[in-house]
């Protein structure tokens, strides 16, 4: 009996912690989202991370769309050419690229890039009392060193995926047409006919929630890193592989409802 | 200011002066199930430096993370220059927090910044000075505590004692009543130690501030102490001045001062 008894006392504990830990993680969130709307507000701060998370991941984006782009145009022919259908290519590396892999692989890679280095950051922060320093100058530490963060995600990972769509379709024609001799002009028109702003939308709209969600898990798992060397390892570990379940869990929702 | 008794429980202080820059009365706190502050009285003179001692895991840090108002506590009144922090909100205590500096034990310097950026860092955030005033004043405080000339250098390129300066510059830019540091000499060699417990002592005296400091580093550390406040198992055990507590014979203290634990010696003979 008592040891049923110790079995529930456990399980009770266990989903007690775990409500509280979802709970501080929304917590987190919102009052980083109320922070970035109330002053005093960081401007340069904001700008710097958009130069840390956004300009600084272009090159790497860049290169990756263009390698998805020209994948995405070597196996696209050799499939289409089974029925024919050689001058779909365009219209389907557009509509994949800028509906799905666009937002996806950009967030996927910034996440690997910007988003492990800002948990390292924060969690090294943390480790050196750095952020107590913070609030023991009267200086709100999430208004200061979180929001910033999530308003430049917010509004690099769109620009970020726009710039890889550009760069894979680039690479699309290049491979698709340049190397495999696919029609240039229905390429370019198939892209221009069956692509539509609700598409782009989608893909953007894909891409201002993965920015928030990375922003969000990264910035909460280096804010919260137990203060010693593991703690920030775990930490930065941690905040890739959530962000990156929750990019792709949250790409079937919203590809569910915006469909 | 006699000492208080020696019966694990620290007696009532008496009621709270204008002497008193901070009081803190019946001060509890828990981390899950385990009790660490275990109803704290302590005063804290104003315009004198107080010392908090006591072996490692009796609550010192945790005390200091409270008067700093890193931490509410579950019960007890915080007094800071009259006011009563425990019942304050969060701008409140930003109100209150601009009284202080604050100087970490590994200094919380920020990695990114210069330790001219450090230094202006509590101007720039918090004032509406003008740029080359708070480069006037950043200049004339690393002069203050021995700085002079490294302006451009970051963190990483100054040594333990260096940073810990630095640190303390930041602390005392913005002219604060109170200062608190926690274990200012952790990880110092004697002479490094040494021109920092001068340098706490010179500053203090300069600028007229209260100061309370945790420390580790007994009997060193009363030289400069005006009163010592030894803390065991979540209480104060002992306060007074630092002859006043060395000469109680408390057989706790003296086995701290003497740097063994409860029951080595008796374990040694059983062996």
């Amino acid at each position: 009996m008592s040891t049923i008894v110790e079995l529930i006392v456990r399980l009770g504990a266990l989903v007690i912690d775990n409500v509280t830990a979802l709970g501080n993680f929304v917590l987190f969130l919102t009052t980083a989202l109320w922070c970035a709307i109330t002053p005093p507000y960081k401007p340069r701060l904001t700008i710097r991370q958009m130069r840390s998370i956004g300009a600084e991941s272009i090159m790497l984006v860049a290169l990756i769309g263009a390698f998805t782009g020209m994948v995405l145009g070597l196996q696209g022919y050799n499939t289409l050419r089974r029925f024919g259908s050689e001058g779909a290519l365009g219209t389907v590396v557009a509509l994949v690229l800028v509906r799905e892999l666009g937002p996806v692989l950009a967030a996927l890679m910034v996440t690997a890039r910007a988003g492990s280095a800002m948990a390292a950051e924060l969690g090294s922060m943390q480790a050196t009392e750095q952020i107590d320093a913070l609030a023991v100058m009267a200086i709100n530490p999430i208004q200061y060193l979180v929001s910033p963060r999530v308003i430049a995600g917010v509004i690099s990972f769109p620009l970020l995926t726009s710039i890889f769509d550009v760069i894979g379709i680039w690479g699309g024609y290049l491979i698709g047409v340049g190397l495999m001799g696919a029609p240039g002009g229905s390429y370019l028109n198939g892209i221009a006919q069956n692509m539509s702003g609700h598409d782009i939308m989608t893909g953007l709209y894909k891409a201002l929630v993965f920015g928030l969600v990375v922003m969000w898990v990264c910035c909460y798992k280096g804010y919260h890193a137990q203060r010693m060397a593991t703690g920030v390892s775990r930490a930065t570990t941690e905040a890739v592989v959530l962000s990156s379940v929750l990019i792709l869990a949250w790409d079937y929702f919203l590809t569910s409802i915006l469909l | 200011m006699p000492i208080v008794e020696q019966n694990g429980n620290a007696k009532a202080a008496p009621v709270a002066t204008d002497a008193f820059a901070i009081e803190v009365r019946d001060l509890r706190h828990r981390f899950g199930a385990q009790q660490v502050l275990k109803g704290v009285d302590l005063n804290c003179l104003r315009g004198h430096i107080t010392t908090i001692v006591g072996p490692s895991g009796c609550g010192k840090t945790v005390l200091l993370k409270h008067l700093n108002l890193l931490m509410r506590a579950d019960s007890g009144r915080i007094v800071i220059e009259g006011v009563d922090v425990t019942r304050l909100g969060n701008s409140g205590l930003d109100e209150v927090r601009k009284q202080f500096g604050m100087l970490f034990q590994a200094g919380a310097l920020f990695d990114s910044m210069t330790v001219f950026d450090n230094v202006a860092f509590p101007l720039v955030e918090n004032t509406r000075m003008e740029r080359d005033e708070i480069a006037m004043k950043v200049r004339e405080m690393l002069a203050n505590v021995g700085l002079k000339g490294m302006e451009n250098k970051y963190p990483s390129e100054l040594s333990g004692g260096m940073q810990k300066r630095a640190a303390l510059a930041r602390a005392l830019i913005r002219n604060p009543k109170i200062l608190m540091l926690d274990e200012p000499t952790t990880g110092l060699d004697p002479t490094r130690t040494g021109s920092i417990h001068a340098l706490i002592r010179h500053t203090q005296q300069r600028f007229g501030l209260t100061v309370v400091m945790v420390s580790h580093d007994v009997p060193a550390v009363f030289e400069i102490s005006d009163r010592v406040a030894f803390m065991h198992e979540g209480r104060m055990k002992l306060t007074g001045t630092p002859a006043e507590v060395t000469a109680a014979n408390d057989e706790v203290f003296n086995r701290f001062l003497a740097g063994r634990a409860a029951g080595d010696e008796r374990d040694a003979a059983a062996l």
